[in-house]
């Protein structure tokens, strides 16, 4: 069965060693976590994790059920990209000589929409926000830069189906 | 003051709940971190503890308890060594959906995480095997725990929790107030029938020539027995279990055909891969019962009844899916089908069964000459309980025999470790299915390498002075390991043949009668000395030393390449 990448999203109680027990269930199906996410939800009290992998639909599937299962989960869903609105955060540290170069560093920065986070004497560090791919296009053209440091956040993400999460909680 | 006079230390809230969710038995070890639970049981002599001789000897016998009473089994275990030592009998009772409540002690709050004495992560260890699991910390919280550890041990798809609490919060003084668990919120135990699934699979049954039911516990857990039996009835379906399903459906039943999977029999496992509607009922297509998946009942469709959403789809696929609990799904199916009889589908299981008593059943039951067979001294077991018995085994040859051959009247009368497959079960649950039903006799049949992983519950049995009669089926090796050497490992025998000790003397140490059976003119009156004996009793009859277990289903094979014999 061919792979495709899914998005995750677990609604669970707010209760200690619970992201052990999701997990546990990845390591079971010998299933990778491409990327995991970890935030308050709309709901008080209540806590989603937004994880992608890229799988079967059959194993995915299976694995939704499994998490669903457990207790304190109180909703598991998984999403083809189609169907998600997502977001990745990445950081890029970099050397301040970077800017010396006359009208380079503008040009960068408008062309990819990154923020300047902070400056300091000897370095700064920027900000993108997007797809993987365009963190990832970002990346590869500041490596040859003299990058100090990279570093990319799990993909939070919004579905787009309607129903709500207090609809499942009656 | 006064606010001082009514609260109470945490571990004695612990024995108040369980006196409020009725607790018969604690089957338990005590040890440091656990004391404080145990000093406030003293309080309480209502409650009977069973003091076994290992913490798993513990779990396995609130195990035997749970599935013989169909109530929910309660084990104590002190920290790290005893915590540990319930895992496997943990892991059992996970797989085979059995209700427990662990409780384990732990080290103070404020020695977590510093590797203390007898400190262990179990909470993380336990996490894969439990249904739910949680550390209390803070007496406050012991009662509305406890009692959501009872509901979800016992709803749904049973399982065990494990519940770890900490010596501080057992010493710690706190309010009581004790309100039994209906509902969690993140929890949908028992899923609402669909009517329209129901209907839908009411539809392929009204219009199927050959319609075949199987099923597993989920009958026995749901209390849907007469259901069962009343469908059957009505549509004329022929019916077969698997291991946990066995006692759901008395054996003589005109409809009951046996025994599904690897050693079942022969009938229903061909005519898996000949029926055109499959309907199974509380089962979960284990591995040992579909054999190869790539050519299970390809050419029927199938209905699948389970109360656990996650079963569905997981190894077959089904065509009609009704989620919910098998008693509630069977009574509206009940209503919805067709009075109707299937005879000369019916014919065909007979057929194939007198195939099978000719080349297996015969010879295993009546061998006439030769050593004793596993199989006849369960026959003799047969002819001197009219299966009113309840028989519990171990894991191995004689699992299997006993499987195929035991004759059962009444539910529950069954009890075995399936899915786990675990080595020891037997002698510690049959002591717990003694408790969990004293008016029946229990025959635990043990083969010589189980009973040796447990030997030392002989003692929980002295102590206890519970009436359990141990049939030990001897052939002096492992035995399914054994046939499996002699069938695929050209009979390199490695490790299996076994040297022993004298068991009945060792029964004897532990004030238990018995004797040693090696002629088959010696058996049928050891068997009712056995049953007969007022009190617990050992009998171990010498069997074939290199017997195999027939028919099978060869790992990797179909259902319908099942063998009846090895050639």
């Amino acid at each position: 069965m061919s792979k495709k990448t899914y998005t995750l999203s677990v609604f669970t109680e707010n209760k200690v060693g619970l992201l052990n027990r999701i997990t546990a269930m990845f390591t079971r199906q010998h299933i990778n976590i491409d990327s995991i996410a970890a935030s308050e939800s709309e709901i008080d009290g209540i806590h989603r994790y937004t994880i992608v992998v890229t799988e079967s639909e059959h194993a995915v599937e299976k694995l939704v059920k499994q998490i669903e299962k457990q207790v304190d989960v109180l909703k598991a869903f998984f999403h083809e990209e189609e169907e998600t609105v997502y977001q990745e955060i990445a950081l890029y540290k970099l050397p301040a000589s970077i800017t010396q170069e006359l009208g380079f560093f503008e040009g960068l920065i408008r062309k990819h929409n990154i923020r300047i986070i902070s400056i300091e004497k000897d370095f700064l560090v920027l900000e993108k926000t997007g797809h993987r791919k365009e963190t990832q296009e970002l990346l590869e053209l500041l490596q040859p830069l003299g990058l100090l440091e990279f570093v990319r956040s799990g993909r939070v993400a919004i579905t787009k189906p309607m129903a709500t999460l207090e609809s499942y909680l009656i | 003051m006064t606010e001082l006079i009514t609260k109470i230390r945490g571990a004695e809230a612990v024995i108040k709940c369980l006196k409020e969710e009725n607790t018969e038995y604690i089957f338990g070890y005590p040890g440091g971190a656990i004391m404080p639970i145990y000093d406030a049981l003293y309080d309480y002599p209502e409650i009977n503890h069973v003091l076994s001789r290992h913490e798993q000897g513990a779990i396995h016998a609130a195990q035997g308890y749970a599935r013989a009473s169909g109530k929910t089994g309660v084990v104590f275990a002190t920290s790290g060594p005893g915590a540990t030592n319930l895992i496997t009998g943990i892991a059992d009772a996970m797989i085979d959906s059995t209700p427990l409540v662990c409780i384990t002690g732990q080290v103070a709050s404020q020695l977590l995480g510093t590797d203390a004495f007898q400190e262990i992560d179990i909470i993380s260890i336990s996490m894969p095997v439990t249904k739910w699991n949680f550390q209390v910390t803070n007496a406050e919280e012991i009662p509305e725990v406890l009692a959501k550890a009872f509901y979800i041990a016992s709803s749904g798809r049973p399982g065990p929790v494990l519940i770890d609490i900490t010596k501080d919060a057992q010493f710690a003084l706190a309010d009581f107030t004790y309100e039994k668990c209906t509902k969690i919120r993140s929890y949908k135990p028992v899923p609402t029938v669909s009517t329209d699934a129901v209907n839908e699979a009411a539809a392929l049954i009204n219009a199927a020539k050959k319609p075949f039911l199987i099923f597993g516990q989920g009958i026995i857990l749901s209390g849907a027995e007469q259901e069962l039996k009343t469908l059957i009835e009505k549509t004329g379906i022929p019916a077969a279990w698997t291991i946990l399903g066995l006692s759901a459906l008395e054996t003589a039943h005109p409809l009951n055909v046996g025994m599904l999977g690897m050693h079942g029999n022969y009938a229903p496992n061909v005519l898996t891969n000949e029926c055109d509607l499959l309907i199974a009922v509380g089962m979960r297509f284990d591995d040992r019962v579909t054999g190869n998946l790539n050519s299970y009942a390809k050419q029927a469709k199938i209905v699948h009844f389970d109360i656990d959403p996650a079963e569905i789809n997981k190894n077959v696929k089904a065509d009609v899916a009704v989620l919910g609990d098998a008693k509630a799904s069977l009574t509206m199916l009940i209503e919805a089908v067709d009075k109707n009889n299937h005879g000369e589908w019916l014919a065909k299981f007979r057929s194939l069964e007198a195939k099978e008593i000719e080349k297996v059943q015969q010879k295993d039951l009546y061998p006439g000459e030769g050593p004793i067979s596993m199989a006849e001294v369960i026959r003799v077991v047969n002819e001197q309980t009219a299966g009113e018995a309840i028989v519990v085994t171990d894991v191995g040859q004689h699992q299997m025999v006993t499987c195929r051959y035991a004759k059962f009247k009444n539910t529950r009368s069954k009890i075995t470790s399936g899915g786990l497959g675990t080595m020891g079960f037997c002698l510690p649950a049959a002591l717990g299915a003694k408790l969990g039903a004293p008016d029946k006799t229990v025959v635990a049949v043990i083969g010589d390498g189980g009973f040796q992983m447990t030997i030392q519950e002989l003692g929980t049995l002295f102590q206890t002075g519970a009436n359990v009669k141990i049939l030990i089926l001897n052939n002096e090796f492992l035995g399914m390991v054994r046939q499996w050497q002699e069938l695929f490992f050209e009979k390199r025998y490695s490790f299996t043949e076994m040297s022993n000790p004298n068991f009945v003397q060792i029964a004897k140490g532990y004030g238990i009668s018995g004797k040693t059976v090696r002629e088959r003119a010696d058996l049928e009156s050891a068997v009712t000395e056995m049953l007969q004996h007022p009190a617990s009793y050992l009998l171990e009859v010498m069997v074939g030393k290199e017997d195999n277990v027939f028919p099978m289903v060869p790992t990797g094979a179909s259902v319908s390449e099942v063998k009846l014999g090895p050639e």
